[in-house]
């Protein structure tokens, strides 16, 4: 068989190509346009080259606000990823129980984020919250909305809750997928229950787990809604994560070249982490 | 070591079990001795893997007993039976090296370091996997992997059987015969009882010493591969093993013979006699295609029966004959004369088996 050229078949990947342009390749364009002049208004803009990306590189509140980024992503992953696959081990696996276990389970995910921020700070109120009643009882005098640390726990502690379920659902639906031969050897060959875990559950979680991570991270990473309901930052700037800083850039002051700039430099960073994560897990896969 | 006796043992998958066919194991009473090189044969569904995972106590049966040298196990989890299992997919821990895996079962019971280390390099070196200690068991072949699995049932000096469910499924053809005479080979030098199931009678018979055929629940004949093609003492038997199967004919009960249509077929009177005592009007006769006599010519004892067509299978040929309006086949050498039109044939009154209600009729011999 010779190979035929046909040129005309090109035209089947524009719909693709539009798709991309219109929701990424055009959006992100716009955003480099804007990181590199000075906007006063629509008909007067400077270019300015890389001076907003040096002012966000030494802005010493995007420092910060990154740091309490990265210490509340590392955070809730330390506690959503172990707990996550804590929930699924101990999900029923046959009859009533597995389907509505599951449904339990996918809750917290089926509702808005405004809604989940709402919740907490309700529940988190020591008057009428029954979470913020229970630590009162316990003598903690636990007010989010002074009180640095109890903010921080309040959100990590709704984190955890809305988003654990994800990790869970996903580690439920790769154990399902060992084959139970699996156990069977691991019975015959008289594995402790640890190493069971260990060596078969574990990994064969490994690829839901690089997900569940990823996904975690990224989100995490980029928080916006609940925090701002909950706490909207505060107090002070205990609460305030990039995105919200951000936020307060590009809609507040009306930055846009710093605000610009600054969503680059956020975009990158999640990018670099994602891709130093992934490609450390595959290359250890690989020495396997 | 161990002498595996199943003691009236039935198993059923149904809540409320009314009719035989409910049960996966009907009733069976049967031994496995210690030392036994035996292979389960039978087709799929018929049962094999369920007693396989009831000997090892994967599943417990809902009657009767399991007995390790007289003692019931019923209760006990598999992993307190010293039973070792290869699966039909090769079941290896993928993150730990093959050195590790094989150590596997001996740490769990805690034996010391240097003890593992001598009897892991002892069976690496009967499973030819010395070479493949350090390697990761994820990038292993799937028989290197097979050989690993089966490597950890004998690490345990404890094992008292190890069971196969159909361990060469997944394993290329070139290597399977390898693979089974390494099984063979280890069952010399360790001793030890093995139950091989498997769907494939070659594997079966090269492998063991003693074949159980299940059909429908039950062993429907225990016994040398030998005795299951010379004697099969059910028509599953014959139908099963050997290819092409036994024959099967649908004969009347007569007066001094069988009869077909309008031949009739002489046989031992005390057959004969055997099938009367049962008041019997119908039987079974069956015999294999290698022992129908096909004469090179015309023959007063012989049937005339027509030809139907011949397959040449390389070294020999099979004849498809047409006899009391069934098609039969028997099988000509190489060098036999290949009848055309009509043939003559005769069926050998030792070969002639007959069967009641499926299972041969026998009489003492004298």
């Amino acid at each position: 068989m010779t190979k035929v050229e046909n040129n005309k078949a090109w035209w089947l990947v524009l719909p693709v190509f539009l798709i991309v342009a219109f929701s990424a390749i055009i959006p992100l364009m716009t955003v480099v346009n804007y990181s590199v002049q000075d906007i006063f208004d629509p008909y007067t803009r400077y270019f300015v080259g890389t001076e907003w990306f040096k002012q966000v590189m030494l802005d010493e509140r995007l420092h910060d606000a990154l740091i309490r980024q990265f210490i509340f992503s590392f955070t809730i992953l330390a506690i959503e990823i172990p707990l996550g696959i804590m929930v699924a081990l101990m999900m029923p696996t046959k009859g009533k129980g597995a389907s509505l276990a599951l449904i339990l389970v996918a809750i917290p995910l089926l509702i808005p984020w405004n809604v989940v921020g709402t919740i907490w700070q309700i529940f988190g109120r020591a008057d009428i919250g029954l979470f913020g009643a229970m630590m009162a009882e316990l003598g903690i005098n636990y007010n989010y909305a002074s009180e640095p640390m109890h903010a921080w726990l309040t959100v990590v502690l709704m984190d955890v809750w809305h988003w654990t379920p994800l990790v869970a659902l996903l580690c439920y639906s790769g154990l399902r997928a060992i084959p139970e031969v699996y156990y069977q050897a691991a019975r015959i060959d008289k594995a402790s229950r640890w190493a069971v875990f260990r060596y078969i559950q574990l990994p064969k979680l490994t690829n839901v787990l690089i997900i569940g991570v990823l996904l975690r991270f990224m989100d995490s990473f980029m928080i916006y809604t609940e925090p701002f309901v909950l706490t909207g930052g505060g107090p002070g700037t205990s609460t305030t994560f990039l995105s919200q800083s951000l936020v307060q850039q590009a809609i507040g002051q009306f930055d846009l070249g710093p605000a610009a700039a600054f969503s680059l430099v956020y975009f990158l960073i999640i990018l670099l982490v994602c891709w130093v994560f992934y490609t450390t897990i595959m290359h250890m896969q690989k020495d396997k | 070591m161990a002498e595996i006796t199943l003691n009236a043992l039935a198993h059923t998958y149904s809540d409320a079990p009314s009719k035989p066919e409910d049960y996966a194991i009907r009733q069976m009473q049967h031994v496995w001795h210690q030392g036994g090189a035996y292979a389960l044969l039978g087709p799929s569904g018929c049962g094999k893997s369920t007693l396989l995972n009831i000997i090892s106590g994967l599943l417990e049966p809902s009657d009767g007993e399991v007995l390790f040298d007289g003692k019931r196990v019923n209760e006990l989890k598999p992993e307190e039976r010293n039973i070792a299992q290869v699966f039909q997919f090769p079941v290896v821990y993928d993150t730990m090296s093959v050195y590790d895996n094989l150590a596997f079962p001996l740490r769990n019971i805690g034996v010391p370091e240097h003890k593992i280390r001598s009897k892991v390099l002892e069976v690496a070196e009967i499973l030819e996997l010395s070479d493949q200690l350090k390697r990761k068991a994820k990038g292993l072949s799937a028989d290197q992997k097979q050989k690993v699995s089966m490597g950890r049932g004998l690490v345990r000096d404890d094992v008292s059987a190890i069971l196969f469910d159909e361990p060469l499924t997944v394993i290329d053809p070139q290597l399977k015969w390898k693979l089974r005479r390494k099984l063979k080979q280890i069952h010399e030098q360790f001793n030890i009882t093995m139950v091989y199931v498997t769907h494939d009678q070659l594997e079966a018979s090269t492998f063991a010493d003693k074949i159980a055929v299940m059909y429908q629940g039950q062993i429907v004949q225990f016994g040398t591969p030998r005795e299951l093609f010379e004697h099969p003492a059910h028509t599953f038997v014959g139908y099963f093993i050997g290819s092409p199967g036994m024959n099967f004919l649908e004969a009347e009960v007569g007066e001094d013979a069988l009869i077909f249509g309008e031949h009739t077929l002489n046989i031992d009177p005390k057959l004969l006699a055997a099938l009367k005592a049962q008041n019997a009007t119908s039987a079974t006769v069956g015999i294999r295609p290698e022992f129908v006599h096909v004469w090179d010519g015309q023959n007063v004892d012989a049937f005339k029966v027509d030809v139907d067509f011949v397959e040449d299978l390389g070294t020999y040929k099979i004849l498809t004959f047409t006899f009391a309006g069934v098609s039969m086949k028997a099988r000509l050498s190489e060098d036999q004369k290949v009848p055309e039109g009509k043939a003559f044939v005769s069926f050998p009154e030792q070969w002639t088996k007959i069967y009641l209600n499926d299972y041969l009729v026998e009489v003492p011999h004298d």
